[in-house]
């Protein structure tokens, strides 16, 4: 186990050295170039080439690259360039306000999903399951934006129920939060239940749960101790290597509330050419998703005996 | 070998005929097909010129819904312009969006699976490895880093969502080519002789199309759907009619009572999404050649 550990750590290498390349390569031929962006549209070259060599932006590209290394290799990405805040505290307090933007909904969507999707799959064959599988595909069929308008007009503006936006850090937030948490438990809900609904049914259709029924076991018995179990196993596949990227938050939700978090500031840095955000942000996105695409084959193993680590 | 197990078709009787019956028996369906082919045929008339021009501006702006004049049906915009003639004018663009985004990623995806799954080894490391990273990269760095190589733009975000979509397309074909490469009918046509290119085109891949097609309109529904965020985000179609754009002008006509923009933008872009998501899992069942 630990063995297989260390050498699928050791297979991420090759992959952050991709990374760091399209990264890099994108970014220092094609991108916004951060001084002229930084000292407006009316500034001399001279100006510019001296902030650019403040910036370390004049040396030769291999040094740049490697300069990008040992930024990643020391976890230290230095300052932005638009705002000159440190970047770890600007990643830290980012990464908390997204995590409380996607994770009460991803957590509580989750459960809930996996319930309906029991229900619909304990009624198969019938209408009831016909209806509600036109039902998932017209929820997946809305646009993510028009769900965000009509449910931030209908919620926030013309009933008012919730807060329109705003983000306040700490307790007092939570009241701005809860309608993007609303919104993306709605939009997570027809493609969720949809997918988990398929495993439970493939499971269902396993030769272990005719065995059980023809022991005599109980239909409820036959759904929770045996199908619901198995089903878990491709259910954390799934649900795992979502993590990383709730970190990011959601680009959409946090522009459009105006909540300053990774996805936001992520898009922004690119506009302004902020390179320092830019590679910290992916870097720490491309290292998260190797993570857990591990941490989910390690579960794997270690839900279902059948599964050996190689 | 077992084979008579297998059932005998009768004559005549393709797989693509077996699945069109399929598909036929559901009335939905149908409706389905009807509304895609009919956003298409709104796509070609489109690029004829057959379309009245929506940036001419029919009533004072904002004018509400009427029944007297076609161009009124759904009121006007903030310029007196027809929103009935812009969402025309938008399925052209978000067609074509779907569609180039499709002949991008699907060869490539295709390509990139069949290789790697057939040769395995290095080939297929180099394979993986490649989409790896492009899997580790979040989705819409790339996207805006390609529309600043290319200029905004719809050429830009096709090419960057091609560019990205391939991943999921390549990763099933590959499963599918390591399984299929192993099986007795690959390695009887080997034994009779068969080269590398005679088996991947001829006899493997055409065992793998069902994924592709499946595959297709999943991508031109997502390159639909994107467009919208993407446009939002501004990084969308510039110039020309996009639902993206109408969506994004919604917040603030809601705000002030005009309601018709949006409505109609909503179900318009909900229509076709619905009919690809539909069309996409009917084939789906539909083009499975292990339910004979």
């Amino acid at each position: 186990m630990i063995q297989y550990i260390v050498r699928r750590l050791f297979q991420m290498i090759p992959i952050l050295v991709g990374v760091t390349l399209l990264i890099f390569f994108l970014f220092t031929f094609f991108g916004e170039d951060p001084a002229r962006v930084a000292l407006g549209s009316h500034a001399t070259p001279a100006k510019i080439a001296a902030l650019r060599a403040k910036w370390g932006l004049d040396k030769p590209l291999i040094e740049q690259y490697l300069q990008f290394w040992r930024e990643i290799l020391t976890a230290d990405f230095g300052r932005s360039f638009v705002s000159g805040e440190k970047l770890s505290t600007v990643f830290k307090q980012g990464a908390f306000v997204s995590l409380s933007v996607t994770l009460p909904p991803f957590v509580l969507g989750t459960i809930l999903n996996i319930a309906v999707a029991m229900l619909v799959s304990w009624y198969r064959g019938g209408v009831f399951e016909r209806f509600m599988s036109v039902i998932f595909t017209a929820c997946m069929s809305v646009s993510y934006l028009v769900y965000v308008i009509l449910l931030q007009y209908f919620l926030a503006y013309k009933l008012d129920i919730f807060e329109i936006n705003g983000f306040i850090p700490g307790m007092k937030g939570v009241a701005f939060l809860f309608l993007p948490w609303v919104i993306t438990m709605i939009v997570q809900f027809g493609p969720d239940v949809r997918l988990y609904r398929s495993i439970l049914l493939e499971e269902a259709k396993a030769d272990y749960v005719r065995t059980a029924r023809a022991k005599g076991l109980s239909e409820t018995k036959v759904m929770f101790k045996h199908v619901l179990k198995n089903a878990m196993i491709p259910v954390i596949t799934y649900t795992v290597v979502e993590v990383p990227f709730l970190v990011m938050g959601s680009f959409v939700l946090e522009k459009y509330f105006s909540i300053p978090g990774l996805g936001d500031l992520l898009v922004s840095s690119v506009n302004t050419g902020d390179f320092p955000v830019i590679k910290g942000v992916t870097i720490m996105i491309a290292v998260a998703y190797s993570v857990f695409n591990l941490v989910t084959d390690v579960l794997y193993a270690a839900v279902d005996p059948r599964v050996k680590l190689s | 070998m077992a084979l008579d197990g297998v059932k005998k078709l009768p004559k005549g009787d393709t797989l693509a005929r077996r699945a069109w019956r399929r598909l036929r028996g559901s009335r939905l369906n149908l409706v389905c097909f009807a509304i895609i082919a009919s956003y298409l045929v709104l796509a070609v008339l489109g690029y004829a010129g057959h379309i009245p021009d929506f940036q001419q501006q029919v009533a004072p702006k904002f004018s509400p819904p009427e029944w007297s004049k076609p161009a009124l049906w759904l009121g006007t915009d903030v310029f007196g312009r027809s929103i009935l003639f812009k969402l025309f004018a938008g399925a052209k663009t978000a067609m074509t969006l779907g569609l180039l985004v499709t002949c991008i990623s699907l060869p490539v995806g295709l390509f990139m699976g069949s290789v790697a799954g057939y040769y395995g080894g290095k080939i297929d490391g180099l394979v993986q490895w490649i989409y790896s990273v492009i899997v580790s990269v979040p989705y819409i760095l790339l996207i805006i880093a390609i529309s600043y190589i290319l200029g905004k733009g719809m050429l830009a975000i096709c090419i960057a969502m091609g560019v990205v979509g391939w991943v999921g397309l390549c990763r099933m074909t590959r499963a599918e080519f390591m399984k299929l490469r192993e099986r007795e009918f690959v390695l009887a046509s080997r034994l009779l002789g068969a080269g590398d290119a005679r088996l991947i085109f001829r006899h493997i891949l055409p065992n793998v199309m069902h994924i592709a097609i499946v595959a297709a309109s999943m991508e031109i529904m997502g390159a639909i759907k994107a467009e919208v965020i993407l446009t939002y985000l501004g990084v969308g179609v510039q110039d020309g009619a996009s639902w993206g754009q109408m969506i994004s002008d919604a917040p603030g006509e809601l705000m002030i009572g005009v309601w018709w923009p949006t409505v109609g933008v909503s179900i318009t872009l909900f229509l076709i999404v619905f009919a690809l998501n539909k069309v996409g899992d009917a084939l789906r069942d539909a083009l499975d050649p292990r339910l004979v």
